[in-house]
């Protein structure tokens, strides 16, 4: 049985190598199905794990309170433009919140920095200690803000790589020089790594980082002391993120005197939210490209159909020839099918190299980060298997129910 | 011993639509081991359907047919097909030789069914066709070969597998006489020499007179039956 096998096989291999343009023609169907599944999965990969490497730049188990909007006469502000959460609500939550580890608060504006003859416009934040913990920011060189720093409003900053390179020459050293801001000195004390993009497309390493009571004091001369941008907080587990934001919520609500009629004076999100999101996209679009790749397999799949058919006409007397020397049904059916899944296998090995090949152009050409995956590149081998299988199915069938008198004499 | 071929009171019934034909009615034909037999008649006559019926591919509506002493009338196709490739050999007019494939490969094809190994289905293939006389033509193709030469190839191909009954359907209705004749010398010493029993179908007289026994039939019965050639008793193996 296995050397009959092996001569089919072999059988196909030069029945198909003697149409190579039918077979090649046939197999398009197959290869651009195979390599579009291949590519746009790789692509997919890619750009999911860059979303979740920048959802893991945010912190461990963040999650973020920004004050509500302002309504005027019922025109509505735009987020954050409410003064609505302050320094002593951060305070309170950790208190009153069991499950947040710490909390943090900002508070931030852009700004004109000035450092020898070169200046640059970037985001100042004050910052208050913690922030930089529930963050995970870590620095390149020198060191954070002491307690000191802050209870003294020292005239301290941290700049992040952008800031960095828009200041300084190349190679030269920020840790210790004096930089202006708003016309303030400040002596820088560290530098930070580089977060790159975060979720929302903003730069996360054009910044400074100024101790939150010197910006209040010193730099932002605000009418509204106490009042804060955004704050942080963090838990133990990625699991206490839902019930800690409801705690959170409570508190708040509660604090800010909001009756229950009264919608929220400020957003909470958690990371877990952010990622929920991401995910919801990516799963979206890996849907729909599934969807395409199985359409192009299934028209493929037909292609290989349709030219097997002919084929079976073509060789009507070939199959009555076979029939009469003894071929016994099994045989004509596995004869075809065999056929099929050559030539849906060889498309498959052709639409993975394709897909592959142009996973890599695309990281190439566009830069796109792209992960081809062996369980991608498996899948798509099985899937052309099947396909030609489950579409060599009739055609064979049909071949082995051919009488063998009327093939004999067919003309 | 029983006769290699037994038919008893067969019958062929096709329907075509409403009409009912009778292409065999209750023929009866006993054939022993190591004839050579010619089977006439006129198109029509019922002899197209008489060869398909003795070569396994078709079967009687009714009667009985014994082949080496077993009953094939009412065997499912598979087993039919295995019964053709063990004891029957096919020689047809139209060579129906695969195309674009070898010689050997053509006359590997009964064996390829056989399960045998490629190395045996190779030997057992080559040496068939020194038999017709076509060693060193091997790895030809159909196309490179005369049309006598095609038909040798099918001989090859008819007796690769040993069989015990090798059925010729009109032969040499394709070829020129010259190859006519050399076919029909083939056939002649592979009966003669080697045993084997061959059935001809022909409606040429002098293809026909190379048999030593002239079946005619007519209207779906035997209509003459006579031995043409007074031969020694053929040679035969077994018992």
């Amino acid at each position: 049985m296995s050397a009959f096998v092996w001569l089919t096989i072999l059988t196909a291999l030069r029945t198909l190598a003697r149409n190579r343009m039918r077979a090649g023609l046939t197999m398009l169907g197959i290869v651009i199905g195979v390599a579009a599944v291949i590519a746009m999965v790789s692509i997919g990969e890619g750009a999911k794990r860059a979303v979740q490497a920048q959802i893991a730049t945010m912190g461990t188990n963040v999650i973020m309170i920004f004050p509500g909007t302002t309504s005027v006469s019922g025109v509505r502000g735009s987020q954050g433009s409410a003064v609505t959460l302050t320094v002593s609500d951060a305070l309170d939550l950790k208190k009153r919140v069991p499950l947040l580890v710490d909390t943090a608060w900002l508070k931030r504006d852009v700004l004109q920095i000035v450092y020898g003859n070169r200046n640059w416009n970037t985001t100042v934040s004050g910052i208050s200690l913690s922030f930089l913990t529930i963050r995970d920011w870590s620095f390149t060189s020198g060191s954070p803000f002491s307690q000191t720093d802050v209870e003294i409003a020292a005239r301290v900053a941290l700049i992040g790589q952008t800031t960095v390179g828009n200041l300084f020459e190349p190679g030269e050293e920020p840790v210790g020089a004096v930089i202006r801001i708003k016309n303030v000195p400040f002596r820088v004390i560290g530098v930070l790594a580089s977060k790159g993009q975060s979720t929302q497309g903003t730069d996360q390493d054009d910044v400074i980082f100024i101790p939150f009571s010197t910006a209040e004091r010193k730099v932002f001369g605000t009418s509204f002391i106490g009042s804060v941008g955004a704050m942080y907080g963090s838990t133990d587990q990625a699991e206490d993120l839902p019930m800690a934001a409801e705690q959170i919520r409570e508190v708040l609500r509660a604090r800010h005197r909001l009756q229950t009629e009264q919608e929220d004076n400020f957003t909470i999100r958690t990371q877990i939210d952010i990622g929920k999101v991401q995910e919801g996209t990516s799963e979206t679009l890996t849907m729909m490209l599934f969807s395409i790749a199985s359409v192009s397999l299934l028209v493929g799949g037909i292609g290989i159909m349709n030219i097997l058919l002919v084929s079976v006409t073509e060789r009507t007397r070939e199959i009555g020839v076979r029939m009469a020397v003894g071929a016994k049904r099994r045989h004509i059916v596995m004869q075809f099918l065999i056929e099929a899944m050559t030539l849906s296998l060889v498309g498959g090995v052709l639409g993975i190299v394709l897909g592959v090949t142009g996973a890599k152009l695309t990281t190439l050409i566009a830069g796109w980060p792209t992960i081809i995956s062996g369980n991608v590149i498996l899948l798509a081998f099985f899937f052309s298997l099947v396909v030609g299988l489950f579409f060599g199915l009739y055609p064979a069938n049909k071949a082995s129910r051919l009488n063998p008198i009327e093939a004999l004499r067919y003309e | 011993m029983a006769a290699l071929i037994q038919c008893e009171d067969v019958w062929k019934i096709y329907r075509v639509g409403d009409m009912e034909v009778q292409a065999l009615r209750g023929l009866s034909l006993t054939i022993e081991q190591g004839e050579f037999v010619a089977i006439m008649g006129s198109s029509g006559s019922g002899k197209s359907t008489l060869m398909n019926i003795l070569g396994c591919l078709d079967q009687p509506t009714k009667g009985r047919y014994r082949l080496n002493g077993m009953e094939v009338s009412n065997l499912k196709p598979d087993q039919l097909a295995g019964i053709r490739n063990q004891q029957i050999g096919f020689v047809f007019q139209s060579f129906n030789l695969i195309p674009r494939t070898s010689a050997l490969e053509n006359a590997q094809l009964p064996l390829f069914y056989r399960g045998l190994s490629l190395k045996e289905q190779r030997a057992q293939a080559a040496s068939a066709l020194d038999r017709v006389g076509l060693k060193g033509r091997e790895h030809h193709y159909p196309t490179q070969l005369s049309g006598g030469q095609q038909q040798r190839v099918a001989i090859a191909r008819a007796l690769v597998t040993s069989p015990s009954l090798l059925l010729a359907d009109e032969p040499t209705g394709n070829l020129d006489t010259q190859s006519s004749q050399e076919i029909m010398r083939v056939l002649e010493t592979l009966n003669h020499d080697e045993g084997i029993t061959i059935i001809l179908v022909t409606h040429e007289v002098d293809v026909a007179a190379y048999a030593a026994r002239e079946i005619v039939i007519k209207d779906g019965q035997v209509l003459t039956d006579r031995v043409t050639k007074v031969r020694p008793t053929p040679s035969l193996v077994g018992g």
